[in-house]
Order: structure tokens, then sequence, then C-alpha cells
């Protein structure tokens, strides 16, 4: 269990490594910070002394070594553009996001799952088809034109709700609805999939064959058994809890880490978009983990397969 | 209901369809109390879906109609509820895959103990300790230290043995035990047909035997019913069917097993193979395989009658007794091609 273990974080801090770096190459040859901050019209002494003072003057290489010894001293460089620094930054945007997140994880959680197993236990009746028909259209609708449908319908013709900002808890449910349609539509389609192939093995048809009252086959027998797919998509979701806002807090102008990626990017404020991405890495990365080790505590023969 | 009082279970009529294709054509079938019975036919013939549909155990896409009579109690068409009461508790039923017939996330111990507590209503150690009882009866070595185990870390042969274990949990009045020694080695087969055996012996409770192995019914067995493409086609005591085969299809049943004792001989065997249920032959649905067909038998279904020797049978022209095996081997070369 420990060598499991060891091996799964062992992974994990490979995969981390290859998000920064990956981040650090493409960021420093998609544009030049010194021309974005300073502007098109700024003397070349100025851009020169701006570089110099930012080390971008040394080869990538000396200063891929130098970002690499500093984020292992816990430092994750300073914001070009706010002088501050980078992980301040991003740590401040955090709970706005979270604020948007969870509650649209929870509305997935608890929507979607249960209206997948309604759908495959009440297989081929009015109520499956409504589910999957939802369920697709939930998420195939983009979340930008779907943010957009509901500020039409919501903000503008029906003003019962605010289009934008972060003012009051009301201004969070429609960005907060808009981020969960999707997830609830493919955990939906998941969560029924997984218990139709479940409702089919011979130890269900044993458990009703013991007796067993058809909710507690439901309950006991069966969801237990179609839990590792889902937690699979679940994990997906709980990794995308930083990450997933970009579009929605761009549409809903909620100030949160998706936003910040976005003027970051375009300031090329490089120090402020590798601590995001590697932030997102690393939620996805620790969300992966407890997945696998999820597996093996609902599934035991995951757990003797992972000991050998 | 003087009727009911010697038989557990009757079968009338029973009758299958599957997307509105008739896979079983109307059952009658009684098991007397305590009695052995076994159900023999070719795959795809409706053994084990004539019990899967008299506990309601088949998908809801089955339509099932006809009687089933549990001591003149109808259970066919009633609610849930009512079979939830006799699975389990009064019929009990093992199937042909056992690995795959426990729950494999759950310890085979829980799986015990969740169906004494539902008929028994044992709960704690009472019932870890009637558990381990009923795990030691079926011959589970070590059962102490083996009670929190998963499925997947048992044998085949002993999974079998475990789904037995948790069939008597709820000491049941008959047993259906579905080809349960199908998926096993040949020495396992023999194994759990002995625990069958004795297990029958010590309870009483009735068995009913579904298998594609005579030899095995004949261990296991007091009478017989062949069934072919959704019908009986022959019953009788396991003496009479062995020793003088009537209708055409058991007999060729009996001529593909190879025998021990006697000059070696090819085997015989039963030419084409098991009609689509979508498309059953004109009359008798064997006589396109029988040996013995006339034109009646494409004409005409023959019903099943009992004759003077007490047995059942559904064939105009049954084989006639103490036939020796020659003379068929003839007429099954042109029916191969």
């Amino acid at each position: 269990m420990i060598r499991f273990i060891a091996v799964r974080i062992l992974r994990a801090m490979i995969t981390i490594f290859a998000v920064v770096t990956f981040a650090f190459v493409v960021l420093r040859m998609s544009g030049d910070p010194a021309q974005v901050m300073l502007g098109p019209d700024v003397p070349q002494e100025a851009v020169d002394a701006f570089r110099r003072s930012w080390g971008l003057d040394q080869p990538l290489w000396i200063q891929y070594l130098a970002y690499i010894k500093s984020i292992f001293s816990g430092d994750f460089g300073v914001s070009m553009r706010d002088k501050a620094s980078a992980l301040d930054l991003v740590l401040q945007r955090v709970p706005a996001t979270l604020q948007l997140t969870l509650p649209a994880l929870l509305l997935k959680l608890a929507l979607g799952i249960p209206a997948g197993v309604y759908a495959a236990l009440h297989r081929q009746s009015f109520a499956d088809r409504g589910v999957i028909l939802l369920a697709v259209l939930g998420f195939t609708i983009p979340s930008f034109v779907m943010g957009l449908l509901l500020v039409l319908i919501f903000a503008v013709t029906l003003g019962v709700l605010p289009s934008g900002g972060q003012d009051t808890w009301v201004h969070g449910i429609l960005p907060t609805v808009t981020m969960s349609i999707g997830g609830i539509g493919i955990l939906a389609r998941f969560s029924r999939s997984a218990m139709i192939e479940v409702m089919g093995q011979p130890y269900i048809r044993t458990a009703s064959a013991k007796g067993l009252k058809w909710h507690d086959v439901v309950w006991n027998h069966a969801l237990p058994n179609a839990a590792v797919p889902i937690v699979t998509i679940v994990g997906f979701m709980v990794g995308s809890l930083i990450a997933g806002a970009v579009v929605v807090e761009s549409i809903f102008s909620w100030p949160g880490i998706g936003r910040l990626l976005i003027v970051s990017v375009s300031n090329r404020d490089l120090a402020v978009v590798q601590c995001i991405l590697l932030n997102i890495a690393a939620t996805m990365v620790v969300s992966n983990l407890v997945v696998d080790l999820l597996y093996g505590w609902l599934d035991p023969r995951l757990r003797s397969n992972a000991a050998h | 209901m003087d009727r009911a009082s010697s038989n557990l279970v009757e079968l009338r009529g029973l009758k299958v369809a599957f997307d509105g294709v008739q896979v079983l054509h109307g059952i009658d079938l009684d098991v007397g109390r305590g009695e052995a019975l076994g159900l023999v036919g070719e795959s795809g013939c409706g053994k084990s879906v004539t019990w899967l549909a008299a506990l309601g155990l088949l998908p809801g896409k089955a339509s099932v109609t006809g009687s089933v009579r549990l001591e003149g109690q109808e259970l066919a068409g009633g609610p849930r509820e009512v079979y939830e009461q006799v699975r389990g508790g009064r019929i009990a039923m093992i199937f042909q895959d056992p690995s795959s017939s426990l729950n494999p996330v759950l310890r085979i111990g829980a799986q015990i103990v969740e169906a004494l507590s539902l008929h028994r209503g044992l709960r704690g150690d009472p019932a870890r300790r009637e558990a381990l009882r009923l795990l030691d009866m079926v011959g589970i070595p070590d059962a102490r230290r083996r009670f929190d185990l998963y499925p997947h870390e048992f044998s085949g042969g002993q999974c079998q043995r475990l789904m037995i274990a948790m069939a008597l949990a709820g000491e049941p009045d008959l047993l259906i035990a579905d080809e349960p020694t199908t998926a096993l080695d040949a020495t396992i087969q023999a194994q759990i047909l002995d625990l069958l055996i004795q297990l029958r012996a010590e309870t009483g409770m009735a068995t009913v035997f579904i298998s594609h192995d005579l030899g095995a019914v004949s261990q296991v067995c007091e009478r017989v019913c062949v069934m072919y493409a959704g019908r009986i086609v022959e019953e009788g005591s396991v003496a009479q069917l062995f020793s003088e085969p009537r209708h055409p299809y058991t007999r060729g049943l009996f001529d593909a097993i190879p025998r021990i004792d006697g000059p070696r001989q090819r085997l015989i065997p039963i030419p084409g193979t098991v009609p689509n249920p979508r498309h059953l032959p004109e009359g008798c649905s064997f006589q396109p395989r029988c040996f013995r067909a006339v034109e009646a038998c494409r004409v005409e279904r023959p019903a099943l009658v009992t004759s003077a020797d007490g047995r059942q049978l559904a064939c105009f022209r049954p084989v006639p007794a103490n036939e020796p095996a020659e003379p068929r081997n003839r007429v099954t070369e042109d029916m191969l091609l």
C-alpha cells in the first residue's frame, strides 16, 4: 500500500514537472513581455532595462534553472504588472473561484447521479428518454453559449437575476448554473450507463434471488459496483475546481482565477500565468491521486492488483 | 387444494416471450416436497428461463404468462413483494457462473449474513456463528479466517459452495440449481454434486437440478424432464428414462454420451442444431433433426400425454422400448447434409 502511494506520488511529481516545463517554454516562445508591458513606442534602452531587471536577457536554460530553483524554495516569482508576489495574487483569487465551482460541483453530483441512476432503473421509460435528451443537450451546448442564453433569459428578458459581478450570492446563481449544466449531463450519462451495466450482472440476479427488496438490491449491491466509473468522472470534476471557470468567469465578470489567467496571459505576466498553471496541475494531480486511492477502497479486486 | 398438499410447486401453462419471440411454450411441471427433479436439454431450450420466470427474475422486457403456484399460492402476475417473500426463504436459486454470481465488492461473510438477517432475523454474533456453521457445512475450509475475504479470493468451486451456503441461509423448501457445475472442473463438479446430494439428505429440501449433463442428473435426481425448444418432450423417473428413453430426442442425448462399459463405439451426435425460436419448424419442433420423423410430425405437433408406464411423452413415433442403438446410424448420414 505504501509502495502504491509512493509510486503514485512520484508519478504526480513528474506530471507537475512536465506541466511546469511546458508552460515555461511555451510562454517564453509566444511573445515578449517587455513589448506587451511597455507598449510599442518605447525606446530600445527602456526595453533592454526591463528585460535585464526581469532576467529575460539570460539564455532560456539559465532562466529555466533559476525558475526551478526558486520554485523549490517556495518562491513563485513576482508579477511584472503588479510587482506583487504571484502566489499571493493567485491565492487571493481562489476563494472567488471556489464560490462558483464548489456549489456547481455539488449541483452536478446532486442532480447528475440521481438522474442517471433513475434513468437506468427505468430504462426505455419516458423519464429515461427525457434524461438522455437533457443530458445530451446539457453537455453539447458550450458554456459560453449557455451562459449568454441564461443571461438573455433571466437577466435581460425576465430581469430577475443580475448578469454579472460578485456583489451578493444572487450574483453567483447564473454562473453556477451555467457551469454545472454540462457536468450534470455528463454525470447523468455516465451514471446511467454504469448502472445499466451493473444491473445486468449475475450478482444482481443473485441479490434478487436471495429475496432482497428491490431497494436494497439497488443500494447495497448495484450502486457500490457502479461507483468506480462514476468516481472517475467526479475526480476529473474535482480536479478542475480551479481551472474550470475560465470561460464562465469571463462571461459573468467574476473576479476569480480564470479571469486572472486571461488577463495575465494577454499581458505576458509570466510568473502569474506559471503560478496559475502550477496550481491547476497540482489540483488535477492531487484529485487523480485521491481517485486512485478511492478505486482501491471501492473495489477490492483493484486493491489486490495494486499490491502485486 | 388436495394436489397442493402433495406438490410444493406447480407450474401450469408457463409461457415466456422476449420482445415478442416466444421462447417458452407452456410448461406444466410439478415439484413434490423434498423431491429431486432434473431438467435436461441443450442450451437455449428454456430450462433456466422456466425457473427464472417462475421466480420473477427475468428482465423487464420478458413477458411471462401462466400460473406458478407455491403450496397453492399463486405467484405469477403478483406484485414484486410476493416474489421477494418467496425468493431465498421458500425457493432459493444458485447459478451457472459462481464467480460472477457473488457481489465482487462485498465480503463473503457479509453476503451470507445479509441472507441470514433477511430470512431468519439473525444479526451480530449469532448471525456470524450461523454463517460460519453454513460455511463449514458446505465445506469451506478455514471459514473463520476467510469470513472477511472477497469473492475473487476464492476459486470457482468454492464460490459455488459459498452460493450454496447463501442459498441454505434462508432454509428454503426448494433449491433451484441452474447448471451449478457447468463452469467447474470435472473433479470439482463431482464434489459439488455430492454436496447437493448430501445437503438434500440432511435438510429435506426439494431440488430442481438444471443441467445438460445426463450423468450428473442421474446422480442427483429421481425424476427427469427433458426439454426441447421451450417445451417438455419427455418426463419420467430416472430409471425409466435411462433404461428406455422413448422420445427420439432423449434417445439422441443418451447416444451422444460416451460409455465406459462395453465396446468402443463412435458417439452418435444429434444432427443439426436447436431451432431458432423465431423460426420454429412446423409440427414437432424436433422433426427436422429426428431420425424417426414421418409426414405427420411435420404437420401437427404432438401433445404431451401420459403413457401406460406413467411417463409423459410428446411424440407420434416414439422409440420402441428396448430398441438397439444401431438402426439409426444409416439415417443420420443424409440428415447431416
